[in-house]
C-alpha cells in the first residue's frame, strides 16, 4: 500500500510571485522549474526535502478552459479554493518574527493549542497557509 | 483575465480576515472600508457581492461563533461573553445570538456542553464562511 506522499498541488495566479513568495519569503527550495511548453512545471519543497513536493499551478489551458480558469481563480482570490499547507518548524513565534519583517500577511499571531503553537498567513493569492511548532 | 475582479477579491478577503482577527474590537463599516481602501457604501456593496452576505452581518456571525466556544468550552457568564466577543448591550447580544442560533445563549451552553463533540469538528463546522 502507499509509503508517502510525494506531490501536492496548489493553485497560484502568478507562478513568478509563488516562486518569489514560495522561496523568497517563505524559505522553501525550488524543486524543479521547467518549462514543459504547455505548462511550467513549477515544483518547491521544505529545505532537505526534495522528496515531497509541491506543485504551484497556474490554472490555465490546455488543462481547463479560459473560462473555468477564471472561475478558479476567483474562488483562489475569494479564499474559497479550499488549497491549502500547513508546515512544521522548531520555533514558531522566532519563524513568524522573521516572516512578518519579510512583510509576510498574517492571519493569526502565534498561538497555544493542545497539540503546540501555531499561527496561520496567506499567500498573495489567497490561499491558507498554517505553520506549527508541535508540542515536544 | 479579469485581474480588476481578482485584486478586488483579494482586498475584500483581507478586511474579512481582519475581522476574523480583530471581531472583539469595535469594527464599523468606515473603519473596515479603509483597510479595503475604498468607500463606506462601495466597499459594503462589493463585500456583499464578493462573499454574499453584508461585512456586519459576517462580524456578526464570527462574534456569536466566538460566543458559542466560550459558552461550551468556559464556566464565563454570558454577560461577560456578550462583552469578550465585541458586543456592547446584552440584549443585542442575545437577540443577534438567538437570531443566528436559534436558541438563547444560555440553553445553548446547557444543550451544547452536554455533548462531547471533538473541539477540531465544531470548529469546522462553526467559523463563519462565505
Amino acid at each position: 500500500m502507499f509509503n508517502a506522499i510525494t506531490q501536492s498541488q496548489i493553485y497560484v495566479l502568478d507562478q513568478t510571485e509563488a516562486r518569489d513568495f514560495y522561496v523568497g519569503k517563505l524559505g522553501l527550495e525550488v524543486a524543479a522549474d521547467i518549462d514543459m511548453g504547455f505548462m511550467r512545471w513549477l515544483t518547491v519543497s521544505v529545505p532537505g526535502h526534495p522528496e515531497r513536493q509541491i506543485l504551484l499551478e497556474k490554472p490555465g489551458p490546455p488543462a481547463m478552459s479560459e473560462e473555468t480558469a477564471e472561475q478558479v481563480r476567483e474562488l483562489v482570490s475569494r479564499g474559497a479554493m479550499g488549497g491549502w499547507l500547513i508546515f512544521t518548524t522548531d520555533d514558531c513565534h522566532k519563524t513568524y518574527k522573521k516572516l512578518l519583517e519579510r512583510g509576510v500577511e498574517f492571519t493569526e499571531e502565534p498561538t497555544e493549542r493542545p497539540y503546540g503553537i501555531d499561527c496561520g498567513l496567506r499567500d498573495p493569492f489567497g490561499n491558507r497557509i498554517r505553520f506549527t511548532q508541535p508540542t515536544a | 483575465m479579469n485581474h480588476a475582479v481578482e485584486d478586488t477579491n483579494r482586498r475584500m478577503l483581507r478586511v474579512r480576515d481582519a475581522m476574523d482577527r480583530e471581531y472583539a474590537r469595535a469594527l464599523d463599516v468606515p473603519a473596515l472600508a479603509r483597510l479595503a481602501h475604498a468607500s463606506p457604501a462601495h466597499f459594503a456593496r462589493t463585500f456583499r457581492a464578493t462573499f454574499g452576505e453584508t461585512p456586519h452581518r459576517y462580524l456578526q456571525r464570527r462574534r456569536v461563533e466566538r460566543a458559542m466556544f466560550l459558552l461550551r468550552e468556559t464556566g464565563t457568564s454570558v454577560t461577560d461573553i456578550c462583552f469578550e466577543v465585541g458586543f456592547t448591550s446584552p440584549g443585542t447580544f442575545s437577540r443577534t445570538f438567538h437570531d443566528i442560533v436559534g436558541r438563547s445563549p444560555r440553553t445553548y451552553r446547557r444543550e451544547a456542553s452536554a455533548a462531547s463533540v471533538p473541539t477540531c469538528f465544531t470548529m469546522a463546522w462553526t467559523r463563519p464562511c462565505a
